[in-house]
């Protein structure tokens, strides 16, 4: 319990402090985690919302991979990524390995399949919906897609969101792509990682408490500003 | 691109024909009414023709090929759906469809909406609005690109005297510039307020039809049915 | 808001970078012992060099080292080195400093291993007693160490029983499990001395030469991956070898004691 009240106390004074190392590393994660994102949303957006709209040959068992593909875990993720971008890897020419690439490259494959599952569940009511509408006004399938995710965003925000929370708290794979180092490539979860190591609980609970206190302004953020532009009806 | 030549329409579900075969022309202008006992197929025709049902067997064709067919045809469906968005921009949704740029079609919606008495509404959420409103609504945005041929199912079922009127003159404003309408009714004083002609369904069959449908019917199914029996 | 929130951040980060960043995979147990805070600013204003630190265990150093992730590595395994240095993924070893291992254990001492003169005779005490004991189980030098130290003692761990913990784990997490299940655990004294969560666990046993843990810096073959910067892994062995880290690394202390002997031949 004193461990608990530690890290309160270490984190508090990191805050207060301004550590210039910390506001580093959390920008850091910020930047990974959020550049990370956006890519998942550009690919899993349209993804899950064309699995809603479109019937194809294998299209249950594209949706029962995606969702297996959730649960992947991150080490796993971590060491295929690690296999492709080392120097003897089919990859390793474009020289990313321990650099934040490789651990943005990492996240989008680990939260992709989140985003693009939550998406398609979503999407698949709101067609329900608008499936009469869209094909009697002879909208085509790309109309249709871009339809949804416009009409669908809040459904969408809640999926980025997940897929947010899921690449800001991960440790396993960017330890393994990243390395974790020192001024280059770590970010909050790896610098928790090493204290835990070295047996600081009180920095690396302090350093949990501030990635908690992130991954909520994020939220809160997002939230209000989705607020501010409908009254939320929908 | 009239006229639409339906031949051997048939659609089976689940082993089950629900309509067919039928075979059928839409020509000239005018308003026809497709009337009958419930499940008799009426809004699987209405979709058939507007080319969004599945044939189990059998055709449709228009005059023109059918891409440029399916541009210049509307439905109004009897549950219309309301997009997430506002009232402006459910009317400005067809015309962006076909590529309008946003002011261009904004302003048009904003005529539409003044025309169907929505005209303070613009920027409120269609979803928030009557049934009545949004049956307007739904209306006036398969009217909004123009089309030649409009189909409408159950238009005003469940709406208050008032709704029906506006949306009845609309619908005449509409037939007499020339835009032919199909209209499937449960409202005999409606069909006999609109039609030109009509189509009388029967268990998915065309059982009669003719420009004199509802004045002089010539079978006793369709007799009965006009008296207000039960038909089935 | 994502956009300009990562306008913000890429602003942020652009800080001038150092030239000449150089990639060294480095044992935990070198970096838990504080030793690298001291060296890499000095380092990087004597030779223009941004050693970045990769630390992992030695097993995946080397390994980091074959596939030539890193331009260089710093590890503590003779022989793992030696076969490195033959395979032909680094031209020569070079050692530089050492320090030793320590054997942990709950202040108690169940298994008595205080009293014992050896390494060895003390691991025979614990499992003699079948006490509690956590090996890092992870392939890095010191549980190579610790393999070959059952091994001098005759004991093979493939048949201990259920007291001995092979967790898999840095020296750090297979600290905190010690710590969890009072248990003896060999490790370095560096790690040792700058653990924050010693719980019970206190210091029993040290000194015996069996202990020394030998550090050597590998620079990794240019003549295998081109692209690997030999010349900054060279300037840098020049400096670990000289007399500013012969200094710094005889003069590293933590709570009054010495961590590590420099004993590179100097050029």
């Amino acid at each position: 319990m004193t461990d608990i009240l530690d890290g309160f106390t270490a984190a508090f004074y990191l805050l207060i402090g301004l550590d210039s190392d910390l506001i580093e590393i959390s920008l850091r994660s910020l930047h990974v985690s959020l550049t990370a994102l956006l890519f998942a949303c550009a690919i899993a957006f349209p993804l899950g919302t064309y699995l809603a709209v479109q019937r194809f040959r294998h299209r249950r068992t594209v949706i029962s991979v995606l969702n297996a593909l959730m649960g992947l875990p991150p080490v796993v993720v971590g060491l295929i990524v690690y296999v492709f971008l080392s120097r003897s890897g089919p990859l390793g020419v474009l020289g990313l390995l321990f650099t934040p690439t490789a651990m943005i490259i990492a996240q989008v494959i680990i939260i992709t399949p989140l985003i693009a599952s939550i998406t398609h569940q979503a999407m698949r009511d709101l067609w329900a919906d608008y499936h009469d509408l869209l094909i009697s006004l002879n909208a085509t399938k790309r109309q249709r897609i871009a339809t949804l995710i416009i009409d669908g965003r809040r459904n969408l925000l809640t999926a980025a969101l997940a897929g947010f929370g899921r690449a800001i708290g991960e440790v396993g794979a960017i330890m393994i792509v990243g390395g974790n180092i020192d001024h280059a490539t770590r970010v909050l979860t790896t610098a928790i990682a090493l204290e835990t190591g070295k047996g600081d609980f009180a920095l690396a609970l302090g350093l949990g408490f501030v990635l908690i206190a992130l991954a909520l302004l994020v939220n809160l953020s997002i939230h209000w500003l989705s607020r501010t532009e409908s009254d939320g009806l929908w | 691109m009239l006229p639409l030549r339906v031949t051997g329409a048939m659609v089976r579900r689940r082993g089950k024909t629900l309509l067919g075969p039928i075979d059928l022309e839409l020509a000239g202008t005018g308003l026809t009414v497709v009337i009958g006992p419930n499940g008799s197929g009426k809004t699987t025709l209405l979709r058939v023709m507007h080319g969004i049902e599945r044939l189990t067997a059998g055709q449709i064709a228009w005059a023109v090929p059918m891409a440029e067919a399916r541009q210049r045809q509307a439905y109004v469906f009897q549950q219309p759906t309301m997009l997430r968005r506002s009232v402006a921009d459910n009317l400005a949704f067809p015309l962006r469809l076909s590529g309008q740029p946003q002011a261009q079609a904004r302003e048009t919606a904003a005529e539409w909406a003044c025309r169907i008495g929505l005209g303070d509404a613009l920027d409120r959420p269609a979803l928030r609005l009557s049934g009545g409103e949004r049956q307007k609504l739904a209306l006036a945005r398969a009217l909004i690109r123009s089309p030649k041929v409009l189909f409408l199912d159950e238009p005003c079922a469940n709406l208050d005297g008032r709704a029906t009127r506006d949306i009845e003159a609309l619908l005449v404003e509409v037939r007499d510039t020339g835009t032919r309408i199909v209209l499937a009714t449960h409202d005999m004083g409606q069909a006999r307020r609109l039609a030109t002609e009509g189509v009388f369904l029967r268990s998915g069959q065309v059982w009669e039809s003719g420009t004199t449908l509802l004045t002089a019917p010539q079978t006793p199914e369709l007799a009965a049915f006009l008296k207000g029996d039960i038909v089935l | 808001m994502i956009r300009a929130a990562l306008l913000a951040t890429a602003t942020l980060l652009a800080s001038p970078t150092i030239a000449e960043p150089l990639r060294m995979a480095v044992t935990t147990s070198f970096e838990n012992s504080g030793l690298a805070e001291v060296l890499l600013p000095v380092i990087a204003k004597d030779t223009g060099i941004e050693v970045q630190l990769v630390v992992v265990g030695t097993g995946q150093a080397l390994k980091l080292g074959e596939s030539g992730d890193v331009d260089a590595i710093l590890v503590h395994s003779k022989s793992a080195e030696d076969a490195f240095v033959a395979a032909g993924n680094a031209p020569h070893r070079r050692e530089i400093m050492y320090n030793d291992f320590v054997l942990v254990g709950p202040a108690g001492d169940p298994a008595a291993i205080a009293g014992t003169d050896t390494a060895i005779a003390a691991l025979g005490a614990i499992a003699n007693t079948e006490s509690a004991f956590v090996s890092r189980g992870d392939d890095s030098g010191t549980h190579k160490t610790e393999l070959a130290l059952w091994a001098a003692a005759d004991l093979d761990p493939a048949g201990f029983g259920k007291w001995y913990n092979a967790v898999g784990a840095g020296m750090g997490a297979a600290l905190n499990t010690a710590a969890g299940l009072d248990a003896y655990i060999l490790a370095d004294r560096a790690s040792w001395l700058n653990f924050g969560n010693k719980a019970t666990l206190a210091l029993l046993f040290s000194g015996d030469p069996a202990l020394f843990n030998q550090y050597a810096f590998l620079p990794v073959s240019a003549e295998k991956h081109p692209h690997v910067r030999a010349d900054l892994a060279e300037t840098l062995e020049n400096w670990l070898t000289g007399d500013v880290a012969k200094g710094l690394i005889d003069g590293y202390k933590i709570a009054g004691e010495q961590l590590f002997v420099f004993n590179a031949e100097t050029n």
